[in-house]
């Protein structure tokens, strides 16, 4: 009912070309903006923000990351973990070395290093395709944490080969560091979510985007069309790593605060990340948003009621949990193999129709 | 009951009040990869505090609430215990696990709620003056590099010139934790130290044992963690190399670091920083907690190395908590309140004998300057025919000539980093 | 001969037996890749699941005991008998075969002609879900699995060697559990060539891999063949999770060896059997030699990257791995 296409002319290329061509959808976006900036931030308190939507943000910009890579341009990489070790040590680096300058550019530039990175890691898939590619980004799995864990420099040469995050501030108030307020933390990585959800977003429909679709869809067809694979493919890793490479600057520097390389940016954190891009829904930025909900919220959810709640012993809840978890993916997948974002097309679909499907 | 209580804690949580117990949370992993290292400690943890409940009502009359909760060795599982416990009125964190204690160090400051990284976590935090809410006693990383090798020194007759040490290390910030002293103490001591680094998570570690095989280095010191030991103790059996010149560290010495080896692993030692015997208050654990159903595991873990760890922190807790309670006057006792008890926490023989646990750990006391302890470590030798762990020294002084040093000056490049300007509370 | 160059050869020798390992852990990858275009992530999670099984059966332990425990305050943990090896083997391999009848028909069933990356999601799940019910089922502690493997250098070896390069040559190290996992190996190897070549079912097997719809038409029941291929890779899983067992005890662990196989795939090509077995001795004795000889210069511990990189190099050259079906694109 609330889906009336009905009205919705179009008169100008303007109005055709708007993100969100649907009213209905036009309005959910800016109410949903609306309640993340303005009351969220009232409400916010240091469990919500550090258990739950803080690692959600920084989820959702890596999964935005790895959905531009192997959703639109349909490489698959393992190599997230990697990379974000990249966003997070080149941040480091840059704050304690350039302590007056602002976060924001610090982040941005991060973001930067882990672009041209990951740019070079993407040579191969010039050759190499598939799953081949996928097991060749674990390369650089490996050898980025390998590397940070072997070369002082990169950790300033602790003696604990750890990195720690030092108080930053913004506007006056900390972001990193142990006094960084919840409504801070959260703040930032909202405002970073925004960013560089709307420059997907944008990205994607515009003529970069289509390369990368096209390359997706069939390399050898869009290479004859005349799309350049080797632009298509280091953009689209480029682009992707520079969203991975802000999400570790801010998954180190805002939401950990202290990070050693091996634990915090492991393979199983490009899995993670992957996975949630798969569930969420490939080739869709919404879906990374569904996707990253799915995985860090479900367990916590899983975790208060099982152990909070209902009483069992923590070790038989987080067995369960892994239980739940699998056979939740298993069956959204059989239900609906296109993942969350698919589910929310075809329930928009049926609401257009809705009440008279044919 | 359980569920109404919880229900309690659950309304505390929402409206951020604490309620009347004493509330200790604790981290634990039953799950994962170091699920095997995790469980025994966590048990050891809740049955003391099961004991105290049981036999004396709690500590000073007040009942003690233990709030666990899985991180499975995950920082960002432990975050978000951290965040989720610390509205209940947590007293101290032991977040066994060195990630998050990292995580935890700046964030407890800031919440005011000390931490006790036993053995683990940021060997510098023993200098009190920049970790003022952090304590690591009785013993850290370095102290346990430093007992190794003046255990070896008492073995060689204070000589070890001519003799050649190898590190086998988890290839991680955990692993490489006692390069820099072992480094310092090669210099001083004149022994001749070459590095082995084992690609985590060490399943795979031919390349090692092969080499160590191949240059026969005397003594081979190792620092690992999970697979890793048991696939370094059976390469090591494979090689031939004699266990007794075989030390692990006090993360590398537990039951079943050993067991999978069988008969092979007769031998192997291990630091350990709370010396395994027949304790009389395990006896009481088993009447009182386990017979009674109220223990956190099934009780096969009772008297185990790493049980009997998690016992004595949870000894090392409630000593810091009556002696809260007795500098301040007051029962239920606020996180300040613990810090202070932790900081003027003095643990003699006569105190443990009384507690049934006569020599557990050594005799220490802490200071605002020293949140370290001792340093003191003892070395134990795997008996596989008996399947124990049997104490061979006593508890040994580390070289504090040459770690105090070290400590001094890794907490002054935190202080500086982090703005911090040294001084008591 | 100088001590230095025997060592190499021993570092060589062992290499290709850590490489043997890595090749038994694929080979389970492949039977499912070449029959269902299935890559199959739980493969890891299933060597540790049938190893947990194996332990779990042999000593008589309770099937989710915890779980029984927690629910109605009982206090079960054996049966109080145990089964011998052999017995205990039978076994697990019959729930294996249970296993995989129950993923082909509620998961894969449902899943057939999605694309290759929905169906790597979906095992991705069965990774969690078992994981999940191992633990459940067994517990979460570290296991010893003594079904009489031997262990230890070899001592025959070495006293054979031990004067080929002067003093400072201690003779070759070899494994014996190495060397029983080759035999192992090859047994394996070539029962399942000799099972794919010459019965009925095998050559089913093939078809299938080949061309599924022409394999359907000549009446060849595809349930049938998915749920035998899903056993194969679960009889491997069995026998890579004893292997690997032995060494570390029974534990979390070993579904991580997993990662251990993805470079011999790459390497090897992920539908070729004598792809896996070349791939991991290539890989086993490149990661080896290159610690050996490069990796004390920069610091060590480069096996993890060093077998992905290896392969990658390989990958550059031939991009479908060194006996993988060519790849033909067509517009």
């Amino acid at each position: 009912m609330l889906y009336r296409e009905a009205g919705d002319f179009k008169t100008t290329y303007r109005a055709d070309n708007q993100t969100f061509p649907i009213l209905f959808d036009r309005v959910g976006f800016w109410i949903t903006l609306a309640v993340a900036w303005l009351i969220v931030p009232l409400v916010i308190n240091d469990y919500w923000a550090n258990a739950i939507l803080v690692p959600f943000l920084i989820y959702a910009i890596a999964a935005i990351g790895l959905n531009i890579l192997t959703g639109y341009c349909g490489q698959v990489s393992l190599g997230t973990g990697g990379f974000m070790a990249v966003g997070a040590y080149a941040v480091y680096k840059l704050m304690t070395a350039f302590p007056d300058v602002s976060m924001v550019i610090h982040i941005l530039l991060a973001g930067g290093i882990t672009a041209i990175v990951g740019a070079l890691f993407g040579l191969p898939s010039l050759r190499i395709k598939g799953f081949y590619l996928a097991v060749a980004t674990l390369a650089a799995q490996f050898f980025l944490v390998w590397l940070f864990n072997k070369v002082p420099w990169f950790y300033n040469y602790s003696a604990s080969g750890q990195i720690n995050a030092p108080e930053r501030f913004l506007f006056g108030q900390a972001i990193t560091g142990a006094n960084a307020g919840p409504t801070a933390q959260y703040l930032i990585c909202l405002a970073f979510v925004t960013f560089c959800a709307l420059l997907a977003r944008n990205l994607t429909r515009g003529t970069v985007g289509r390369s990368w679709m096209a390359i997706r869809d069939m390399d050898i067809a869009a290479e004859i069309i005349g799309v350049n694979p080797l632009r298509a493919k280091l953009t689209a890793f480029a682009v992707s790593s520079f969203f991975i490479g802000i999400a570790g600057a801010l998954f180190f520097a805002v939401y950990l605060g202290a990070v050693e390389v091996g634990e915090a940016f492991g393979i199983n954190k490009s899995f993670l990340v992957l996975f949630m891009c798969i569930i969420g829904g490939l080739g869709s930025i919404f879906g990374s948003f569904a996707g990253a909900a799915f995985l860090v919220l479900l367990p916590v959810a899983l975790k208060v009621i099982g152990a909070d709640l209902l009483g069992w012993p923590t070790q038989i809840v987080s067995h369960l949990q892994l239980v739940v978890v699998g056979g939740l993916i298993m069956f959204f997948l059989i239900k609906e193999p296109h993942g969350l974002a698919q589910l929310w097309r075809l329930t928009k679909e049926k609401l257009r129709l809705w009440p008279f499907p044919y | 009951m359980k569920r109404t209580f919880t229900a309690a804690a659950v309304a505390a949580l929402m409206t951020g009040s604490a309620s009347a117990d004493l509330v200790i949370p604790d981290l634990s992993y039953r799950t994962g990869p170091y699920a095997a290292g995790g469980i025994p400690f966590s048990d050891g943890y809740q049955d003391y505090f099961a004991l105290l409940n049981a036999r004396d009502g709690g500590i000073g009359g007040e009942e003690i609430r233990v709030v666990e909760c899985e991180t499975g060795y995950n920082t960002e599982k432990g975050v978000e215990c951290y965040e989720s416990t610390k509205g209940e009125g947590a007293l101290v964190y032991q977040p066994l696990s060195t990630g998050i204690t990292y995580q935890l160090i700046p964030k407890a400051t800031a919440d005011g709620i000390p931490l006790h990284t036993m053995g683990y976590g940021r060997t510098s935090a023993a200098d009190g003056e920049v970790f003022n809410w952090t304590f690591n006693y009785p013993a850290n990383y370095w102290d346990a590099a430093s007992v190794a090798v003046n255990y070896l020194l008492d073995e060689n007759g204070d000589d070890l010139s001519e003799t050649s040490v190898a590190l086998v290390y988890h290839d991680s910030a955990y692993g490489a934790e006692p390069i820099r002293t072992l480094e310092e103490l090669s210099a001083k001591h004149g022994f001749d130290l070459s590095l082995f680094p084992v690609t985590p998570p060490g399943q795979e570690q031919k390349s090692t044992w092969l080499q160590i095989r191949r240059e026969r280095p005397d003594y081979v010191v190792m620092w690992g963690w999970g697979v890793m030991n048991q696939v370094a103790i059976q390469e090591a059996a494979n090689i031939n190399f004699p266990m007794e010149n075989f030390i692990g560290n006090w993360w590398a010495g537990a039951e079943h670091d050993v067991t999978p080896a069988g008969a092979a692993a007769d031998g192997y030692k291990a630091l350990n920083m709370n010396r395994i015997q027949d304790y009389p208050v395990l006896g009481e654990i088993q009447t009182q907690v386990i017979d009674a159903g109220m223990g956190a595991g099934d009780g096969t873990n009772v008297g185990k190395v790493l049980y009997v760890r998690g016992m004595y922190a949870a000894m090392l807790a409630a000593e810091a908590i009556a002696n809260a309670q007795e500098i301040h006057g007051v029962s239920d006792i606020t996180a300040a309140q613990m810090r202070d008890g932790m900081e003027q926490l003095e643990i003699t023989e006569a105190r443990m004998e009384e507690l049934g646990m006569a020599g557990v750990g050594p005799s220490f006391s802490v200071s605002c300057e020293n949140h370290g302890g001792s340093g003191e470590g003892l070395v134990q030798q795997w008996n596989a025919s008996d399947g124990v762990f049997e104490p061979l020294t006593d508890f040994i002084t580390p070289d504090d000539a040459v770690i105090d040093p070290l400590v001094e000056a890794d907490a002054a490049a935190f202080a500086e980093e982090n703005g911090i300007s040294p001084g008591c509370l | 001969m100088s001590a230095d160059f025997l060592y190499g050869i021993e570092v060589l020798i062992n290499g290709l037996m850590a490489g043997v390992l890595y090749a038994l852990v694929a080979l389970g990858f492949v039977l499912i890749f070449k029959a269902s275009g299935i890559f199959n992530y739980a493969q890891g999670v299933m060597a540790l699941f049938a190893a947990l099984t194996l332990v779990g059966v042999m000593e008589g332990q309770i099937p989710f005991s915890h779980l029984i425990n927690a629910i109605f305050g009982t206090d079960l943990h054996y049966f109080g008998w145990t089964v011998p090896a052999l017995l205990a083997i039978l076994v697990t391999l019959a729930v294996m075969v249970l296993f995989a009848w129950v993923v082909h028909t509620f998961v894969f069933r449902h899943l057939v002609g999605q694309e290759p990356i929905i169906l790597f999601m979906a095992t991705i799940g069965l990774a969690y879900f078992l994981e999940g019910v191992g633990d459940l089922m067994w517990g979460s502690d570290i296991k010893t699995l003594d079904i009489g493997l031997p262990q230890g250098g070899s001592m025959f070896v070495e006293d054979l060697t031990v004067g080929l390069g002067g003093e400072d040559f201690y003779g070759f190290f070899i494994d014996k559990l190495d060397m029983v996992a080759t035999v192992v190996a090859a047994v394996l190897v070539i029962a399942l060539i000799a099972f794919a070549q010459y019965t009925k079912q095998g050559r089913a097997m093939r078809a299938v891999a080949d061309d599924h719809q022409a394999a359907l038409s000549v009446g060849i029941s595809l349930n049938f063949i998915w749920v035998l291929v899903w056993s194969l890779a679960g009889l491997v899983a069995l026998v890579a999770g004893v292997m690997w067992g032995a060494k570390s005890g029974v534990q979390f662990s070993l579904s991580l060896i997993a990662l251990k196989a993805l470079p011999v795939l790459m390497l090897g090509g992920f539908t070729s059997i004598p792809g896996a077995i070349v791939g991991g001795l290539i890989i086993g004795v490149g990661e080896k030699l290159f610690e050996y000889s490069i990796g004390p210069l920069i610091g060590g511990a480069t096996e993890t990257w060093f077998a992905y990189v290896l392969a990658l190099i390989f990958l550059v050259f031939r991009p479908q791995g060194l006996f993988g079906e060519k790849i033909i694109e067509r517009v």
